[in-house]
């Protein structure tokens, strides 16, 4: 059951990306222009997730004690404020204004096979095993500092 | 390239993606980020249940454009840079950074905000401020 609805959220979230535009690095890129060619859709993108998951968690979290299909609702728990966390954003906001593109629209986009997807897709997947395998840097590490 | 600015195609497209985040947890419980989600699938340590979950949902997120496809008789329109080695290293950068990070545009710029965190906040403001950076860089000062 939870794969089937897994299923059914991913294929939501996919065609919710090509409806929103978000799936065209071109819209994304120019929302990244402020100077140039800029196309404010991507706000509206975000704006739209936040309206619904905001107060969707929110009652959830609230009203039931656990998902429909598994024991506990997964929830982050970290607050710290990590280095790990800042150079990792810091670094996938470069590849995300070079290529415009991000884990899921690129997902969403492979099907599509443009040259430049295909390229970006396998280099995304090994960055990944990467992170997976570079040891924390645990020498500065503060606590909740926002 | 100029693209068309639409905002309520891209508050509906959102608002489905936002619906699908609260699905994914009310079902089973787990955030949608696409790249914990992506990388639980290739992990060695991903116990196999948590492997079937995750890649159900990144079959449904690859089965999208071909059903769009199907029902519309187009692909959805795109434009993607064609330099390979620009792709290649933004790919690299996207998929480290994704996950050294603990999240990209989904996890931390919807779940995260979405749920008050401070670290999903700061996560975003990091990565849409180093991205507007690399635009601004790219496309004003060097031109490349």
């Amino acid at each position: 059951m939870k794969q089937i609805f897994a299923l059914i959220s991913g294929l939501i979230f996919g065609l919710g990306l090509i409806v929103s535009g978000m799936s065209d690095p071109a819209k994304v890129l120019n929302f990244l222009d402020v100077f140039g060619t800029w196309d404010p859709s991507l706000a509206f993108v975000m704006g739209g997730g936040i309206l619904v998951t905001a107060p969707g968690f929110a009652w959830l979290t609230r009203r039931c004690d656990r998902p429909f299909f598994d024991e506990r609702f997964q929830m982050p728990r970290r607050t710290d404020l990590d280095p790990k966390l800042l150079t990792g954003a810091g670094l996938f906001g470069i590849g995300w204004g070079l290529g415009g593109f991000c884990p899921g629209p690129a997902l969403t986009a492979l099907p599509i096979s443009a040259t430049g997807t295909l390229v970006f897709v396998p280099f995304m997947l090994a960055g990944m095993w990467l992170a997976r395998h570079t040891p924390d840097p645990t020498v500065f590490r503060w606590k909740g500092t926002v | 390239m100029e693209t068309e600015f639409t905002p309520w195609l891209s508050l509906g497209g959102g608002m489905m993606i936002g619906g699908a985040s609260v699905l994914l947890m009310a079902t089973t419980g787990r955030i949608a980020g696409i790249s914990g989600l992506t990388s639980n699938i290739f992990a060695r340590k991903t116990k196999g249940e948590e492997r079937g979950v995750s890649a159900a949902f990144i079959l449904g997120l690859l089965l999208a454009a071909p059903i769009w496809f199907l029902v519309t008789g187009g692909w959805p329109q795109q434009w993607v840079p064609s330099n390979s080695a620009l792709m290649a290293v933004a790919g690299l950068l996207v998929g480290f950074g994704a996950v050294y990070g603990n999240g990209c545009t989904s996890g931390h710029g919807v779940c995260g905000i979405s749920r008050g965190s401070a670290r999903s906040i700061t996560a975003t403001a990091t990565f849409m401020a180093t991205a507007f950076a690399t635009v601004l860089i790219t496309r004003h000062l060097t031109g490349v």
